[in-house]
């Protein structure tokens, strides 16, 4: 008997607190398994945020350090900045990132950091209980917005990925989803992609990773995926939305 | 023949494999486990094509997949 797929050592041996259906656990392992396979996890360090991923410093089996709320891209700066021999990843959820962390990583992404931001949109602050999040969808019925989120008041959701990709600075920008077996086999691709780009220390990488939150949404997991692809995936559509293959310096007059 | 490991404390029955599983062998168990959740099992063991789809789509790393001799590989992953 050949075992084809089991646990990366990237990954601890250990349940997840996260809830039943709720995908964070599939990036973990997708984050854990792209590190193991190019062969970085012995200089790697990770960036744990606050919000539900503030326990994956129990999770990841390499060095670990836990953010202030939001500042994770500043740590990394830091770290990358005085060891660049480390591979620097940063675990955000949308409020940290999307919400108070917003100039972090729009300064971080500027400066053309060599960090790779994983940022996990599930449309709603999570740990706290379900409120509104800038993500949130117009509509959507959250606990700070009992009747759906109204766009007159509060705006429409914030497109991260679309707005870190039209920065100057080259930098690799993406956006996955999560919802199903064929775009999670993507999601693996792309992240792995963005860590390859980082050790060729090419530019900053940022990976938007549409999630699911079953509890938070009042729906099943099964109604949650669906509800993912049906709703969030119209709005944020999914692919590569910049490759530092494609920018000239010319065109930008550098000299 | 291939044939997929259910680690039954840590499978928490969000029967998200259910779905995946293109030969819908996948179902939940009548018991529980020690947190109180129903486990994945399956129903029809000779069906398994060991594609492993249960197993990239588990959240909680709870399915291993095993095979006998050369597999042929649907995707890559």
């Amino acid at each position: 008997m050949k075992k084809i797929f089991a646990s990366t050592e990237a990954l601890v041996d250990r349940p997840t607190h996260y809830c039943p259906g709720c995908t964070h656990g599939v990036i973990h392992r997708i984050v854990a398994e792209s590190i193991e396979e190019l062969g970085l996890r012995e200089r790697t360090v990770g960036i744990a945020p606050v919000g539900c991923a503030v326990l994956a410093y129990e999770y990841f089996n390499c060095d670990m350090f836990e953010a202030s709320h939001g500042r994770a891209p500043a740590v990394a700066t830091g770290a990358k900045r005085s060891r660049p021999d480390l591979i620097l990843f940063t675990y955000q959820g949308d409020g940290d990132l999307a919400s108070i962390g917003m100039g972090e990583i729009i300064h971080a992404a500027n400066r053309g950091e060599k960090i790779t931001v994983i940022f996990v949109n599930n449309a709603v602050y999570g740990m706290t209980g379900g409120q509104m999040a800038p993500t949130t969808m117009p509509g959507q019925y959250t606990t700070t917005s009992p009747y759906g989120r109204d766009v007159k008041d509060v705006g429409y959701p914030v497109r991260m990925a679309e707005i870190v990709a039209t920065l100057t600075t080259p930098g690799f920008v993406a956006r996955v989803s999560l919802h199903n077996p064929k775009e999670t086999i993507r999601a693996k691709e792309i992240i792995k992609r963005a860590f390859a780009y980082q050790a060729a220390g090419t530019c900053f990488t940022f990976v938007e990773c549409l999630s699911t939150c079953p509890t938070n949404w009042g729906l099943s997991p099964r109604e949650a995926e669906k509800w993912l692809e049906e709703k969030m995936v119209p709005y944020y559509p999914l692919g590569v939305k910049k490759r530092p293959e494609d920018f000239q310096e010319e065109q930008h007059g550098a000299s | 023949m291939p044939k997929i490991e259910v680690n039954t404390e840590r499978c928490k029955g969000c029967e998200r494999c259910n779905d995946a599983c293109p030969q819908q062998i996948i179902g939940m168990s009548d018991q529980l486990n020690n947190k109180g959740y129903k486990y994945a099992v399956v129903f029809d063991r000779p069906r398994c094509i060991g594609c492993r789809i249960c197993a990239i789509i588990c959240p909680d790393v709870a399915i291993e997949v095993y095979v006998e001799g050369t597999q042929y590989e649907l995707f890559q992953y």
